[in-house]
C-alpha cells in the first residue's frame, strides 16, 4: 500500500458488514421482529452520514447497535480505537464489556433523543461529566461546559439546576452539549434538533460543522430536511426488513 | 479500569438446603466498577452477596480477590483472622436496614471511627476530626457528631452506615438493597451521594437491588438472577434496553412509565 492509501485508509473510523438485528419477544408468544437486515457501510473522519428511510426502518435501532446498548444479531461492527497506540480495529459485537465501556469513554459518543436526567445533578455538571470521566479537572470541564451552554443559549440561571424540570428544548440542548463536549471521534446523533427553535437549530448546525472540520465522524438521524441538507455529506438509505419465517 | 480483576468468581454455589440460594455464578469485577445484581425476592441475590463477602462461604466454586501482597487469591485459603482484617479495611458492607450495620447505642462519631480504631488508630482528636469530615461529606450536620443513631432519620442512618464503611477507604463495597427501606424522596439523595462517592473514591461496588432504576443510575454492569441462577449479564443499558432472556424481558416490561 502507498503512503497516500494508508493515510486514506486510516481515516475510516467505523466499518459495518452484514449487520442484522432481530428482536425476539419471549413474553408475546416468541414473536420475532426483524428490524435490520444486512446493513453495510463505512464512515470516515470528516463525514456526516445521515440515516434515511421511513419511520420503522430501524434508524434508531442501528444507532443503538453501534453504541452497543442493542446487541447485533448478525454481522460485524468494527471501530477504530483511536485512544490506543496505532488505532487498532476493535470488533464491537464480541468485545468484552470493559472494552466497550472504554470505547464509550474515549471513542464513541451518543446523543439520544431524550436526556436521562440524574436527580440533584445540575445542568453544568451533567454536561461536564464526560470530560471529567476522562480525567479532565472539574473546573476546566465546567468551564468548557459553560462555553457550550452559552453558545446553545441556555439561560445562565438554569446552569446549576437539575434539568429534570427543563423544557424539552432546554433538555435537548443540555443533551447535545453533553454529547459534543467529550470530543469523541465517532458521534451518534438521534434527532438532535427535533425540539429546537430555528435559532438554536442554526447553532447545532454550526456545532456539527465544526465537529466535522475537526475530523470527527458523525452518524445521525435528522428528520428536518433543512438540517439534513446543511450537515449531511452522505445518505445511508435503510430498507424495511422483510418478515422471515 | 485495569486489566486485572479485583474480584473473580467461578462456579460459585451456596445453598441453604440444597435448593434455595445461588448456583454456579461466575463473573469478574474490575477496580472502580459498579455491578448490580437484580432479580425478584427469593432469586438468590442476597445469598450471592453473602457468599461473595464470605459471610456464608461457598460450597462449590471459588471467590478470588486481588490482595495487595499476593495478587488474585482464593479467599477460601485465607485464615479467619486475615479475612476479618480484609472485611473491615479493604471491604465495606452496607445493610438494607441501617440498624443492622450500625451500633445504635454509641455516638455517630464513634460509629465512624470504629474501623480506624480497629486498625490501631488511637489519637482521639484525629479520629474526631476524620469522623466529622465524613459526617459533612454525608451531608449530616457536624453538630450531630455526638448523637446516637437512634436520634437520626432513616436516610441519615443509612448515610451514617455508609460513612462508617468508607472511612478506611475500602476498594470494594457490598450493598444489600441500600435504598429499599427509604422513602422515595430520600432515595434520590442517597443515590446521588453513592454515585459521587463511587466515582470520587474509585470504589468498586456490588449492589443488590430489585429496582432497575437504581441499576440504570449506578451500575456499569448488571447481572440478572432468577431461581438462584444468573440468567443474563451485560452492560446495564444493554440489559435494560435490549433484554434477551424471557425473565429479563418480563422484568423490564414491568417498569411503570413515569
Amino acid at each position: 500500500m502507498s503512503q497516500a492509501q494508508q493515510a486514506e485508509h486510516a481515516q475510516t473510523l467505523i466499518e459495518v458488514r452484514g449487520l442484522g438485528k432481530m428482536f425476539t419477544l419471549h413474553n408475546q408468544g416468541g414473536i420475532r421482529l426483524p428490524v435490520l437486515q444486512s446493513v453495510d457501510f463505512e464512515a470516515a473522519r470528516g463525514e456526516c452520514l445521515v440515516l434515511s428511510g421511513r419511520s420503522g426502518t430501524g434508524k434508531s435501532t442501528l444507532l443503538r447497535c453501534l453504541y452497543g446498548n442493542y446487541l447485533a444479531t448478525k454481522g460485524s461492527i468494527r471501530l477504530r480505537d483511536t485512544s490506543a497506540e496505532g488505532a487498532p480495529w476493535v470488533e464491537l459485537t464480541n468485545a468484552p464489556e470493559q472494552r466497550v465501556l472504554r470505547l464509550r469513554r474515549d471513542v464513541i459518543g451518543y446523543v439520544s433523543q431524550f436526556l436521562r436526567a440524574i436527580p440533584r445533578v445540575g445542568a453544568l455538571d451533567v454536561v461536564a461529566e464526560p470530560l471529567q470521566q476522562r480525567g479532565v479537572d472539574r473546573n476546566v470541564a465546567r468551564a468548557r461546559a459553560a462555553a457550550l451552554l452559552e453558545r446553545l443559549n441556555l439561560p445562565r440561571r438554569l446552569w446549576e439546576l437539575p434539568p429534570a424540570t427543563f423544557s424539552g428544548g432546554e433538555q435537548q440542548r443540555v443533551n447535545i452539549a453533553r454529547g459534543l463536549i467529550g470530543g469523541h471521534p465517532i458521534l451518534l446523533l438521534d434527532e438532535p434538533t427535533a425540539s429546537l427553535d430555528a435559532d438554536n437549530r442554526a447553532v447545532v448546525i454550526a456545532l456539527i460543522r465544526e465537529a466535522l472540520a475537526e475530523g470527527r465522524c458523525l452518524i445521525g438521524i435528522f428528520h428536518d430536511e433543512a438540517v439534513r441538507d446543511a450537515v449531511a455529506t452522505r445518505l445511508l438509505p435503510l430498507q424495511p426488513a422483510t418478515a422471515i419465517a | 479500569m485495569s486489566a486485572t480483576p479485583l474480584l473473580s468468581v467461578r462456579g460459585l454455589t451456596r445453598t441453604w438446603d440444597g435448593v434455595h440460594g445461588c448456583h454456579d455464578v461466575s463473573f469478574d469485577l474490575y477496580p472502580g466498577e459498579v455491578l448490580c445484581i437484580v432479580g425478584e425476592s427469593g432469586s438468590g441475590k442476597s445469598t450471592l452477596l453473602q457468599a461473595l463477602s464470605m459471610q456464608a462461604p461457598a460450597q462449590r466454586g471459588t471467590v478470588s480477590y486481588d490482595m495487595c501482597e499476593s495478587g488474585l487469591t482464593d479467599l477460601a485459603t485465607l485464615s479467619s483472622a486475615r479475612l476479618r482484617l480484609l472485611a473491615r479495611t479493604d471491604w465495606g458492607f452496607v445493610h438494607q436496614h441501617a440498624r443492622d450495620g450500625l451500633r445504635m447505642q454509641v455516638s455517630a462519631g464513634a460509629n465512624i471511627a470504629e474501623r480506624l480504631m480497629a486498625v490501631g488508630q488511637r489519637h482521639y482528636g484525629e479520629l474526631r476530626e476524620i469522623a466529622g469530615a465524613w459526617l459533612e461529606k454525608m451531608e449530616i450536620d457536624l453538630a450531630r457528631l455526638d448523637d446516637t443513631p437512634h436520634a437520626f432519620s432513616g436516610g441519615m442512618q443509612q448515610r451514617l452506615q455508609i460513612a462508617r464503611n468508607l472511612v478506611t477507604h475500602p476498594r470494594l463495597v457490598f450493598m444489600d438493597e441500600p435504598t429499599a427501606s427509604l422513602d422515595v424522596s430520600v432515595q434520590a439523595r442517597l443515590l446521588d451521594l453513592l454515585r459521587r462517592l463511587v466515582s470520587d473514591l474509585d470504589l468498586a461496588a456490588i449492589l443488590v437491588t430489585h429496582d432497575l432504576a437504581v441499576a440504570r443510575l449506578l451500575a456499569h454492569r448488571t447481572l440478572v438472577m432468577q431461581g438462584g441462577r444468573v440468567v443474563e449479564q451485560g452492560l446495564t443499558d444493554q440489559i435494560l434496553d435490549d433484554p434477551q432472556h424471557p425473565y429479563t424481558q418480563l422484568l423490564v416490561s414491568s417498569i411503570l412509565q413515569g
